[in-house]
Parts: C-alpha cells; structure tokens; sequence
C-alpha cells in the first residue's frame, strides 16, 4: 500500500496511455480496409477487382465455334496460327450478339502491310515481300484469300 | 476500479481481434481459380518477332491504355559489327503500326518486345510508401487502383521503364499480365494476337505447361539480371546489346 501512496499521477498518466490505445485501435479499424493484409501488405480484395476488368478480345476459340466454314478453310492454310482478331480486331461483343454487333470491313493495304511489308529486322525466313513492287497497288485479296493466302496453282495472268 | 482495469486491458486485443474479423467479413470464394496454383511469367523468342505491333494494339485495346502510354511496346534494335556497346534503337509509337523500313543495310536488326516483367522481387513494390502494389500470390505484379495516390516512387523504380501515371486517373499504371483474362482461363490480349508465337504467357507452376519443355533446352535470359529482380519475363535469342 505504501507503494501507491503518491500513485494518483501515475493512474492519470496510464489512463491518458490507455484512452490513446483504444483510440488507435478503434480508429485503426476504420481506416485500415477489411481485406488489408489477407495475402500481404496490401488490400486483397484488390486482386479480385484487378479480374473484374471487361473483356475486349474474345479469344480465337470462341469465333472458331460460330464461323467454323473460316475455320476449316484456315486451319490447312499459312495463316494457322494468326488469330481471328489479330485481323479483325477485338470483337468480344460481336461474339456475344453477332446479329446487333457487325465487325468492320478491313483495309488490306494496311492490315497485311504491317505484317508482310520487307523490313531489314524481320526474321529472315518471315515472308516479307515489298507491296509497292509486288502487287504494284493492287488489293492483296485480288491475289490472295486472307484465310488462306498461299497461292499454291498459280493462276493465269499471275506469274 | 483497478480490477475493471485490468479486466479491461485483457478485454482489448480480444475486442480489437473480434472487431477485425466483424469487418473482414467472409471471403469471397473465386469460381474455378486457385490462386496458389498458379506462378505467372510470359516466354518471348525474339527469333520470332516480326514487329507488326499486333500485341501492342491488343493490349492498347484490350486496357484502353491512352494514347502514348504503353503497357507493353516493340523496339527495333541496330547494333553495328563495329560498335555494339551502342546499338541504335527506335519504336515509333511503341511499334503499334508496325516499322518504316530501316535505315541501314548493315548490321544486326532485330526486334525486341517489351513489358513488365512481372519480377518475384521487385524495386516497384518495395519503394510504394502505402502498399498500393504488391506482388499477388500467383506472381502477377498489380496495382491497387483504389489505394494509389501517384506518387510516381514505383514509376522512378522500375529498371525497365514500364510504369506510367494514367494522366486522368492520375494512378500508376502498368501490365496486369491480363489479370481478368488469365484467371478465366484466357490468355494474354497479346499473347492471343501474337501471329508467331513470339509471346507466351507461361504459368510456372503447372508442370504441363509448354515452358518447362523449353527452359530445359533452350537458353534464355532475362533483361538487367544483375539486379537480382527474380523477372519472370524469359527472352530467348536475346541480345548482349539490349537493355
Ligand atoms: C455466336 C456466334 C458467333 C461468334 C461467337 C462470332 N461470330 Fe462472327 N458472325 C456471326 C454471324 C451470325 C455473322 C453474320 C452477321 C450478319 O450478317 O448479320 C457474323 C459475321 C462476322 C463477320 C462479318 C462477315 C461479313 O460478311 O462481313 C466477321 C468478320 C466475323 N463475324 C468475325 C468474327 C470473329 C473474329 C469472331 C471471334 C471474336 C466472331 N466472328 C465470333 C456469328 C458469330
Ligand atoms: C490474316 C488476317 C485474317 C485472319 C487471321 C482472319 N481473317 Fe477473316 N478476313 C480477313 C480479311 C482481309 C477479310 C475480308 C475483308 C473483310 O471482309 O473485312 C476477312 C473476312 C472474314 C469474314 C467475312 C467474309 C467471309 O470470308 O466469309 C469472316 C466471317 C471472317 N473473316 C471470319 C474470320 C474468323 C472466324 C477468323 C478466325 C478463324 C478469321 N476471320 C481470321 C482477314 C483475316
Ligand atoms: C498478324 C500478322 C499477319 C497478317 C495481318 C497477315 N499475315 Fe500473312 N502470314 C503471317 C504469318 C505468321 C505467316 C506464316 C509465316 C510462316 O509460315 O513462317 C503468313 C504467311 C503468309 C503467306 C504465305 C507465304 C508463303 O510462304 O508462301 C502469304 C502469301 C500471306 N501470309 C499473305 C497475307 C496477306 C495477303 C495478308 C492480308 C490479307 C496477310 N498475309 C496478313 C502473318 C500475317
Ligand atoms: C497480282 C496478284 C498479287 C497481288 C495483288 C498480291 N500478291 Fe502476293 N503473291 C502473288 C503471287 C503469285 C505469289 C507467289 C509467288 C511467289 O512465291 O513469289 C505471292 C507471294 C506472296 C508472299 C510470299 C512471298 C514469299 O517470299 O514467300 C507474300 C508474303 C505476299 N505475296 C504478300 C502480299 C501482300 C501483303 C499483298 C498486298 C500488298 C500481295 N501479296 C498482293 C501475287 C499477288
């Protein structure tokens, strides 16, 4: 007891200490997000927002199923590999309601240019031809099928 | 009065623990993805890459990315026999529209495609002063688009230059490693536009994935690996002169 004689300051001083404490704790509650610190030091629900985002590319698959008559053609030619959207561009909403939603019309001027056009820092055994002296601005698809542009018979005019 | 106290004092962290879990709430279950399955990388073979800038306008498209941000770009490389310390390097609009024809008849030419490397330690995360990117469980390096106050630190610390601060949003911005389509079982925007194959995403834990079959019998590199960054973007074909 004789302690605690002149104790009075001390209990004032802890209760200044344990109203702080609880203050911090209940204002740390407020402000730090629930999911804070779920995975680590950041907000986890994050994570979930970051796979909220919409989807422009629909993915090759999913045109495959509907136009499988492209398909078939371009499976057995070169452009195997080359996606639908590669060309046609995103049409995500196009495969989720193709009669209210038309993809546009491509420009193969530019559309095979990008790809085809000789350029010094091409791989060396990427088909690259130079437009200006190969199709002497002729449309490429006069020549070639997009979905299948090998020209496998050469037909008659063309060498 | 000194036993409420001290019944008090045990009572907090009780309280506070209690109070915690009242917020948190129940997580949310995510369909069909297991976030510990998964370590997330992408492959890009640069013997492949053709510099059409398809993987450029896919991720522009697929993030509405402004115009004149990157997520992800293509360079073209010319590094002379004669002075290959300084190679020559070029991307006109990140290489979005393709490539003009080079200027030079010499040399090596070369493209280069690049993007956040997704790196298991990396400067960006660590030098954020309120946690608003982290590196998530499936090795994906995201940004907290609620959290992040743009401060540009992450934009200073990336060594390889693939942050911006979105000039609207006035957040950082960066690849997602497509985040909302990997996690449905998609690939990439750029790896799905790819026409080589010179990207593929990678998942680094799935022992089927294509990318263990060719770690093992190729020699890839990674770019600055003497930062020790841990990237997991593997480049096959890289070379010495590309920073
Ligand atoms: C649900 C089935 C479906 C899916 C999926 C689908 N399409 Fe279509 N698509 C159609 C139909 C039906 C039309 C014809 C629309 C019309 O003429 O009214 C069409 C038309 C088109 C056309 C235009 C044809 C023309 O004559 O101009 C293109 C190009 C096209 N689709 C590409 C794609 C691509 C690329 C994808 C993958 C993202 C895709 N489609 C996915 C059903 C589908
Ligand atoms: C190399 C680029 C390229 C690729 C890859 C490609 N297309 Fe096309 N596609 C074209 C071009 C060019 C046209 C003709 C111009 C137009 O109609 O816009 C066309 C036309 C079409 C048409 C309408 C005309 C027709 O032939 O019936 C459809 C439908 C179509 N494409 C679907 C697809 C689908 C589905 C895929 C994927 C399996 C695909 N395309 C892949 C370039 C491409
Ligand atoms: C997104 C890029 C891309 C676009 C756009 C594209 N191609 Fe191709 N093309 C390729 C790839 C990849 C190959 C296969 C190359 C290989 O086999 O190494 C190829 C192959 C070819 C070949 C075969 C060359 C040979 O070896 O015989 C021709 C011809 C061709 N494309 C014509 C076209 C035409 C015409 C267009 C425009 C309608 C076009 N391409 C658009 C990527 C593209
Ligand atoms: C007048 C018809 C014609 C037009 C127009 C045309 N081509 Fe060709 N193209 C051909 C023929 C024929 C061949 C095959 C002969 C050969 O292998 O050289 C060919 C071959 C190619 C090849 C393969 C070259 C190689 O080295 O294997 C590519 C790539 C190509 N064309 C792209 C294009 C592009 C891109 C366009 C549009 C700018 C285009 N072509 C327009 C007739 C044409």
């Amino acid at each position: 007891m004789k302690i605690f004689k002149d104790a009075g300051h001390l209990f004032r001083l802890a209760s200044v200490f344990l109203v702080g404490g609880v203050l911090f704790l209940v204002l740390r509650g407020f402000l730090v997000p629930s999911s804070f610190g779920q995975y680590g030091h950041y907000r986890g629900n994050a994570v979930k927002e970051a796979a909220t985002q919409p989807i422009s590319y629909a993915g090759h698959q999913v045109c495959e199923s509907c136009h499988a008559d492209i398909l078939e053609v371009k499976s057995k030619g070169v452009h195997k590999g080359v996606a639908c959207e590669a060309c046609h561009g995103p049409l995500a909403k196009h495969a989720d309601d193709p009669a209210s939603v038309q993809p546009a019309k491509l420009d193969t001027a530019v559309l095979c240019f990008r790809c085809h056009e000789a350029n010094l820092a091409k791989p060396k055994n990427f088909p690259q031809v130079v437009s200006a002296e190969h199709s002497g601005g002729a449309p490429c698809e006069t020549c070639h099928q997009p979905h299948s542009p090998a020209i496998v018979a050469v037909a008659g005019g063309s060498q | 009065m000194n036993m409420t106290r001290r019944q008090l004092l045990i009572l907090l962290p009780a309280a506070a623990v209690a109070w915690k879990s009242i917020l948190a709430g129940t997580p949310e279950t995510s369909p069909n993805y297991n976030m510990t399955e998964h370590w997330w990388g992408m492959l890009v073979d640069i013997t492949k890459c053709i510099g059409c800038g398809s993987c450029v306008r896919a991720c522009q498209m697929e993030n509405q990315v402004p115009d004149g941000y990157f997520r992800t770009w293509v360079e073209r490389y010319h590094v002379s026999d004669f002075d290959i310390e300084n190679p020559k390097v070029d991307s006109p609009d990140g290489g979005k529209n393709g490539f003009p024809p080079s200027s030079f008849s010499d040399g090596k030419n070369f493209f280069v495609p690049k993007m956040c490397n997704h790196c298991a330690d990396s400067p960006c995360t660590q030098v954020c002063p309120v946690g608003a990117t982290f590196v998530s469980p499936d090795g994906v390096v995201l940004v907290d688009q609620k959290y992040c106050l743009g401060c540009r630190y992450c934009v200073q610390a990336c060594p390889y230059g693939c942050r911006f601060v979105d000039p609207k949003k006035e957040t950082a911005q960066k690849c997602t490693l497509c985040y909302h389509r990997i996690t449905k079982g998609l690939t990439t925007a750029c790896c799905e536009n790819c026409p080589t194959g010179a990207r593929q995403l990678a998942d680094l834990k799935n022992p089927n994935d294509p990318i263990h079959e060719f770690l093992k019998t190729h020699a890839v590199q990674v770019l600055k690996p003497y930062l020790a960054t841990r990237s997991k973007l593997f480049y096959y074909g890289l070379d010495g002169s590309v920073r």
